[in-house]
C-alpha cells in the first residue's frame, strides 16, 4: 500500500454541511504531496468498495479473537510507536486513550464519533461514504484493544453517512456488533462528554465529571474516537507502525483527510501527508480562484492566518504549536482579498454563541456578548470602549465552561484580532471595509448565516 | 508555581447559578464577572483563608463551589 496517485473529491464545502454527492474532478498536479491510504477505493475506481473488494484491496484484518491474534498490549504498543493522534480536533495520542480505557475497571464501550459537527469539514462524511469498511474495521480493532463489549457509531440525525454505514454493517459480522446512534444535529452534541451523556441519559449535553475513559457510557470505561482516527487504526493493525510512519512527520505521522474550501478552484476533501505546506495544499485544490488574503485553518476552533504566514507553514501539530496555535480539525477555508475577515469572524461567533448548550454562565452569556462586540466592530460602529471591552471579555471567558466550546470560540476570536489587525483598527475607527456586507465565505448552517 | 500547597477551590460551571454568595464570603479569591459568575484566582487557597473558603463552599446554594484536596 503506497502512495501513488491523487484523490480529489468535490464536496459542497461552500454551501456548508455534510456533502451528499461526490464527483471526481481531476487528478492533482502535485504527486509528491499526495498519499493514498484511506481513499484508495475512490482513487482506483471512483466508488466505494463492498466488503469483498475491501478485503482484496487492504487484505483481511488480523484475527481479533482473544488468544489467536496479536496480543492486546502489543497492538497498543504498535499504535504508540506509530504515533497516531486523534483526527477529531485535539490531536491527542490515541495509544494513551486506548491504554487508559483498557486499564479501567469494567466492560469498555467504544464510541466512534462520526458526527462531524464542524461546518468547514466534510472529511468524515466523505470517508464514511467512500470507505465505510475501513471505519468499521477500526471500530473492531479498537474493541479488541480495549476488550469492549459494546460499540456505538454516533452520527447526526439525517446524516448522509447513515445509509452507507448501515449498508456496510449489513455485510459484516463483527465480534462486537456495532449500533448506530442518531445524535441531535447540534454543534456541541458531538463533544465527547455530550455523546457519553446522550448514550447514557438521552440528553446530548456536555457534562462535568470523570473522564470518559474511566466512567463513561453508563458508568463504563469508554473510548471516544473520531471515525478517521479509527480508520487509521485499522491500517496500523494491518501494516504496522513503521509503515504508518512512512508518511507525515515525526510528531504528526501519517496522512490525514483535509477539507479545502473557500476561494479555491476545486473545493473538496483531499488525503494529504502531515507536513504539506499550506500553499501546496491549496494547489491540490487547483489553487486560488481569486487573490487571497488569509486562510482559516482548523475549523471553527482553529485560526485565521494571513497568506504571508500560511504559505510555507507545514500542516503539522508541531509547526502550529510553535506559533502558539492549535492545528484543530484538518480543514482550510481560503478567504479572498475582496472579503472582510472581521465580518466573517463575527458570523462564526454568532453561530458558535447560538450553539452554546446554555448550561454554563460564562459560555451562555460570554459568547453572545463577544459575538455582539464583533458584529459592532464588523459594522464599523464607532465606540471608544469596544476594543477594550472585547479584550476584557476575551480574557475572562476561557477555561470556565464545562466543555471546551467557549475556549475554542474565544480562541478563534482572539486570533482573528491579530490576523486582521489592520482591518480591526480601521473598523474600530469607524471605517469598515466595503466587503463587510458581502456573501460569507466561511460555510455555516443557514439559520445562523 | 504557587507558594502554597493544599486544597484549592473550583466551581462546577453547570451547577453554578450566579448567586454570587461566594464572592461575598471570599472576596480575596473570588470575583464576579459582568454576568455575575465567579472568577477564581489560580492555585491553592492560602492557609489563612482556608476556613473562610470552607464556609463559602458550604454556603453555595447549589453546591457548585467545592474545596478540593490539593
Ligand atoms: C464543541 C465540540 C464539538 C466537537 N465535535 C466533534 C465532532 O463532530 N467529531 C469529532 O470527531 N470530534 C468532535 N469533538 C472532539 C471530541 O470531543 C473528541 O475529542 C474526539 O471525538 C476524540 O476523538 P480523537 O481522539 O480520535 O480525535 C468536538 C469537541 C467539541 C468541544
Ligand atoms: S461550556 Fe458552553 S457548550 Fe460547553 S457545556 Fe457549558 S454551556 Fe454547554
Ligand atoms: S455561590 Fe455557588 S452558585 Fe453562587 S456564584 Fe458562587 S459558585 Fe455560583
Amino acid at each position: 500500500m503506497t502512495l501513488v496517485t491523487g484523490a480529489m473529491l468535490a464536496s459542497d464545502a461552500l454551501t456548508s454541511g455534510p456533502i451528499s454527492t461526490i464527483t471526481p474532478l481531476h487528478q492533482s498536479p502535485i504527486p509528491h504531496a499526495e498519499v493514498v491510504r484511506l481513499l484508495a477505493a475512490w482513487t482506483d475506481d471512483g466508488r466505494a468498495d463492498d466488503l469483498t473488494e475491501h478485503e482484496e484491496r487492504y487484505g483481511r484484518l488480523p484475527s481479533l479473537l482473544p488468544g489467536r491474534g496479536v496480543r492486546r498490549h502489543l497492538l497498543i504498543d504498535s499504535v504508540r510507536r506509530a504515533g497516531l493522534r486523534g483526527r477529531g480536533g485535539a490531536g491527542f495520542p490515541t495509544a494513551e486513550k486506548l491504554t487508559a480505557v483498557a486499564a479501567a475497571k469494567g466492560r469498555a464501550v467504544v464510541v466512534a464519533n462520526g458526527c462531524e459537527g464542524d461546518p468547514t469539514s466534510s472529511k468524515d462524511h466523505t470517508l464514511m461514504q467512500l470507505a465505510p469498511h475501513l471505519v468499521l474495521d477500526g471500530i473492531a480493532v479498537a474493541c479488541y484493544a480495549v476488550d469492549a463489549a459494546d460499540a456505538v457509531l454516533c452520527l447526526h440525525q439525517g446524516s448522509p453517512a447513515l445509509e452507507p454505514m448501515r449498508a456496510a454493517l449489513a455485510q459484516r459480522r463483527d465480534p462486537v456488533p456495532v449500533m448506530i446512534a442518531e445524535v441531535p444535529p447540534r454543534y456541541v452534541a458531538s463533544e465527547s462528554s455530550a455523546l457519553v451523556n446522550f448514550l447514557t441519559t438521552g440528553a446530548a449535553l456536555p457534562t462535568t465529571g470523570p473522564r470518559a475513559a474511566e466512567r463513561g457510557v453508563k458508568g463504563r470505561p469508554t473510548l471516544v474516537d473520531n471515525v478517521e482516527t479509527l480508520a487509521h487504526l485499522a491500517l496500523i493493525a494491518r501494516y504496522g507502525d513503521e509503515w504508518f510512519r512512512e508518511a507525515g512527520t515525526q510528531q504528526s505521522p501519517g496522512s490525514t483527510l483535509l477539507t479545502i474550501g473557500g476561494a479555491v478552484t476545486w473545493p473538496g476533501v483531499y488525503e494529504v501527508e502531515y507536513g504539506i505546506p499550506i500553499s501546496d495544499a491549496l494547489e491540490l485544490a487547483g489553487g486560488e480562484s481569486e487573490s487571497l488574503q488569509a486562510v482559516a485553518v482548523g475549523g471553527l476552533g482553529g485560526t485565521w492566518l494571513p497568506v504571508s504566514v500560511a504559505d510555507e507553514l507545514p500542516l503539522t501539530h508541531e509547526d502550529f504549536a510553535a506559533l502558539g496555535l492549535p492545528l484543530g480539525i484538518p480543514s482550510i477555508v481560503a478567504l479572498p482579498a475582496q472579503a472582510c475577515g472581521v465580518a466573517e469572524t463575527a458570523r462564526v461567533l454568532r453561530y458558535l454563541a447560538h450553539e452554546s448548550a446554555g448550561q454554563c454562565g460564562p459560555c451562555m452569556f460570554g459568547l453572545p456578548a463577544v459575538a455582539e462586540d464583533f458584529a459592532l466592530l464588523a459594522a464599523g460602529r464607532r465606540d471608544r470602549e469596544l476594543l477594550d471591552r472585547l479584550e476584557r471579555r476575551l480574557g475572562v471567558v476561557p477555561g470556565r465552561g464545562a466543555c471546551s466550546h467557549p475556549d475554542a470560540a474565544i480562541g478563534f476570536a482572539a486570533r482573528a484580532l491579530s490576523a486582521f489587525a489592520d482591518d480591526v483598527r480601521a473598523h474600530a475607527a469607524g471605517r469598515p471595509c466595503r466587503w463587510a456586507a458581502q456573501q460569507p465565505w466561511m460555510p455555516l448552517p443557514e439559520e445562523a448565516a | 508555581m504557587s507558594r502554597y500547597t493544599g486544597p484549592s477551590i473550583s466551581v462546577d460551571p453547570i451547577a453554578c447559578t450566579a448567586h454570587g454568595l461566594c464572592a461575598e464570603l471570599l472576596p480575596e479569591i473570588i470575583e464576579l464577572d459582568e454576568w455575575g459568575y465567579p472568577i477564581l484566582a489560580d492555585g491553592p487557597v492560602p492557609p489563612a483563608l482556608r476556613a473562610q473558603a470552607k464556609a463559602a463552599a458550604r454556603a453555595c446554594p447549589t453546591l457548585a463551589l467545592k474545596l478540593s484536596r490539593g
